[in-house]
């Protein structure tokens, strides 16, 4: 009897720890420490809810750091099993040393269009190794009562774009525009690809630079550097120091009028403007012309190869592709537009406003990501020293151009 | 009993802790990353011998060496101000702190000492505040005593930063060679100054004369610390800076163009062999640097005993 007992015991201690052992924990290895919140208290429990025995825990690293972080922890076996995925180049590099899974095969992809898998896809297309989570969208943000005070209209070309600068700048209770060169990569983001687009005519310019046809140093590449060069006047004091999260205070403080943005600012600007704000697209040249729109595929998600928890990791990949996880994630986030074929309804009117420029301008993404920043020097962050240095006026914008041009040609064969 | 000293085993013993955790942690790596050095990624992306090729990439191929002269020229203003300033000054307030009248000296002493400990990331993001054209006290201050017109935002001028940077570490670490100094001129026996001043040798002529000669060995000392503490920092002007050591690469030196290269930045993907080669010139120069200051100058300081 006692025996049988023991036997019993002992069985179900065996059975609730094989039980137990049933529940994999997944980890999530991300840039975007500013979400952790949002993981936590909402997208996990949702998808724990309706998964059980598969614990996820977000692990993320700051943004500067991530990719080296990354690769060390790769190359050292010690990542998580998710990876976030940066687009092009920096996320290929991973799948072509067998570090990320492919995932052609998952039944969420067919959620997605082409253009949203083509910066987690090889070259020719054959093999998709991360899950598209969201876009982000470039554009101005604005002080709503400030342009309402001094009776400025929201401006839809460069002349009004400037006359509104100018207006702003006689008056002298705002700062024109809020963004600094210290830490160098606004101008080039919120900058140079903000603005160019409408110069480069977006996709067209893009993939002409690409197949070669097309020179950093023709006029329509050159003209966005022109135009930051007049940025400079409308700057604060002193914005050759001034950083990144002093643009943001500057603006969310209500001492600047105009916010070159990309639309993931929006959540932490609402949280911390008390003023009412607003958002216009890059102005075009004429009143008329078609507009052209930066909408960057930014973030996805993909599969440690080496993950001992690959099926449970696969069923948390093909929840990130359905819908449900597209409403949760674009609205707990506003300003990641989901990259979801299935059409989202978000909340908060500031990124409604940014992705209501989907219907009426030609999206793009950024110029320098796709394959022209492979080689050494790496054509993206000779951009933002460049956008940088022209913003300072320490280089002419024909001189940026031909030293941008000068070493994208001493790499990339179509360019020579 | 056999013949001959006894095997001394508590040698052995007293240095393995040493010697092996000083092998694993730097030795073995030290090697390890200058044999690298001598490798890059071959055609098809394996593992293959170079010999010296990526050195003479580094410095033969304009793309690195421009890069390379420009963290090395920086880097070498960095210790030009630090040998300028921080030495001088530490010598001088060491010199202030070991005459019998101050008051307060041990208050002094830990004041100026205090910096030292503290992290790289609190100084420069401080330093950055204060700084700071928007919120920083600097022009608020400088506007105080009417100089306003001498700002500048310096950490974003392509002329000033990497001199602002240097003084802001000088400020960090003036306090190690005023102790090493105050501990030098205090082990000067009292016989010697009493003899100087009996020979009517007193005051400035005192110090110059009988003091300087004295601690001439520190002086070398932290000369070479010095040297081989800024030929490796990094710290600092990444977290002033960040890696791309802005404004226009104004203030990158070799520890940043060893983190970009190595680790990669952004879109730019990691290279190690090449960081390798960066990491072994390094260690070239640091070498270079203290061998002469070994041969050329250590062995020519005179040494007096007590």
């Amino acid at each position: 009897m006692k025996k049988t007992i023991r036997l019993a015991l002992l069985a179900s201690a065996l059975l609730g720890g094989a039980a137990h052992a049933q529940d994999v924990t997944l980890t999530i290895e991300s840039w975007r420490n500013d979400d952790l919140t949002i993981w936590q208290d909402s997208i996990i429990p949702a998808f724990e809810a309706q998964n059980p025995g598969i614990k996820v825990v977000f692990a993320p690293t700051a943004p500067a750091e991530y990719n080296a972080a990354l690769n060390s922890k790769l190359s050292a076996g010690s990542a998580g099993d998710l990876i976030t995925c940066r687009p092009f180049d920096a996320s290929l590099e991973l799948y072509n040393q067998g570090y990320l899974a492919d995932l052609s095969g998952l039944a969420s992809m067919a959620n997605f269009s082409p253009v949203a898998k083509s910066a987690w896809q090889t070259d020719d297309g054959s093999a998709t190794f991360c899950v598209p989570m969201a876009s982000v969208i470039h554009g101005f943000i604005y002080n709503a009562d400030a342009f309402e005070a001094l009776g400025i209209a929201v401006p839809a070309t460069r002349d009004e774009f400037f006359a509104a600068l100018d207006t702003i700048k006689a008056d002298g209770t705002y700062i024109p525009m809020a963004m600094g060169t210290n830490d160098q990569w606004e101008a080039a983001t919120m900058g140079y690809n903000n603005i160019g687009p409408n110069y480069w005519k977006g996709e067209e310019g893009r993939l002409a630079l690409i197949a070669g046809t097309q020179k950093l140093t023709d006029p329509q590449w050159v003209a966005p550097l022109t135009e930051l060069a007049k940025w400079k006047d409308y700057l604060g004091d002193g914005f050759e120091a001034q950083t990144y999260p002093d643009s943001q205070n500057l603006f969310t403080l209500g001492r600047a009028a105009i916010y070159p943005a990309g639309s993931w600012e929006i959540s932490g600007f609402n949280a911390q403007a008390t003023f009412k704000m607003g958002a216009f697209p890059p102005p075009v040249g004429a009143a008329g012309d078609t507009c052209y729109i930066s909408d960057h595929t930014d973030i996805a998600i993909g599969l440690n190869s080496k993950s001992p928890n690959a099926e449970a990791a696969k069923v948390f990949l093909d929840w990130v592709g359905s819908p449900e996880f597209a409403t949760l994630y674009a609205n707990a986030l506003p300003g990641f537009f989901s990259l979801n074929s299935t059409p989202v309804e978000m909340a908060d009117p500031l990124a409604q406003e940014f992705v209501s420029w989907r219907g009426k301008c030609q999206s793009t993404i950024r110029s320098t990501y796709q394959i022209l920043s492979r080689g050494t020097p790496n054509l993206e962050n000779e951009t933002w020293n460049a956008s940088a240095n022209v913003i300072r006026g320490s280089e002419t914008p024909e001189d940026a151009a031909k030293r941008l041009q000068d070493g994208l040609a001493s790499w990339y064969e179509p360019q020579k | 009993m056999a013949s001959g000293k006894p095997v001394r085993w508590h040698i052995a013993v007293f240095l393995a802790p040493a010697v092996l955790v000083y092998s694993a942690l730097m030795i073995i790596p030290l090697f390890g990353t200058l044999l690298q050095s001598l490798f890059n990624k071959g055609e098809a992306g394996a593992r293959m011998f170079v010999g010296l090729g990526n050195f003479a990439k580094l410095f033969g191929d304009a793309l690195w060496s421009d890069a390379f002269w420009n963290a090395l020229g920086n880097n070498t203003w960095f210790f030009v101000i630090h040998m300028l300033v921080q030495n001088p000054i530490g010598i001088a307030l060491a010199a202030i702190l070991s005459t019998p009248r101050l008051r307060m000296a041990v208050f002094y002493r830990t004041a100026i000492f205090i910096p030292t400990i503290l992290s790289f990331v609190i100084v420069g993001f401080v330093w950055k505040l204060i700084l700071s054209p928007i919120w920083g006290i600097a022009p608020g201050m400088l506007d105080a005593v009417g100089l306003k017109f001498l700002f500048t935002p310096w950490l974003g001028k392509e002329e000033y930063a990497l001199t602002a940077l240097a003084l802001v570490s000088v400020w960090q670490f003036v306090g190690i060679p005023m102790m090493l100094i105050y501990a030098a001129l205090l082990s000067i026996p009292d016989e010697v100054l009493e003899a100087a001043e009996m020979d009517g040798i007193t005051g400035w002529s005192q110090f110059w004369k009988i003091k300087l000669p004295l601690i001439l060995p520190s002086i070398g000392i932290i000369s070479i610390l010095t040297f081989v503490g800024n030929f490796n920092a990094f710290d600092l002007i990444y977290v002033a800076q960040g890696a791309l050591a802005g404004p226009d690469f104004s203030t990158d030196i070799l520890g940043t163009f060893l983190y970009r290269t190595f680790f990669g930045f952004q879109l730019q993907l990691g290279d190690p062999y090449m960081g390798s080669a960066i990491a072994g010139s390094m260690f070239g120069i640091i070498l270079i640097g203290v061998c002469v200051y070994l041969f050329g100058i250590q062995t020519r300081l005179r040494r007096y005993q007590f």
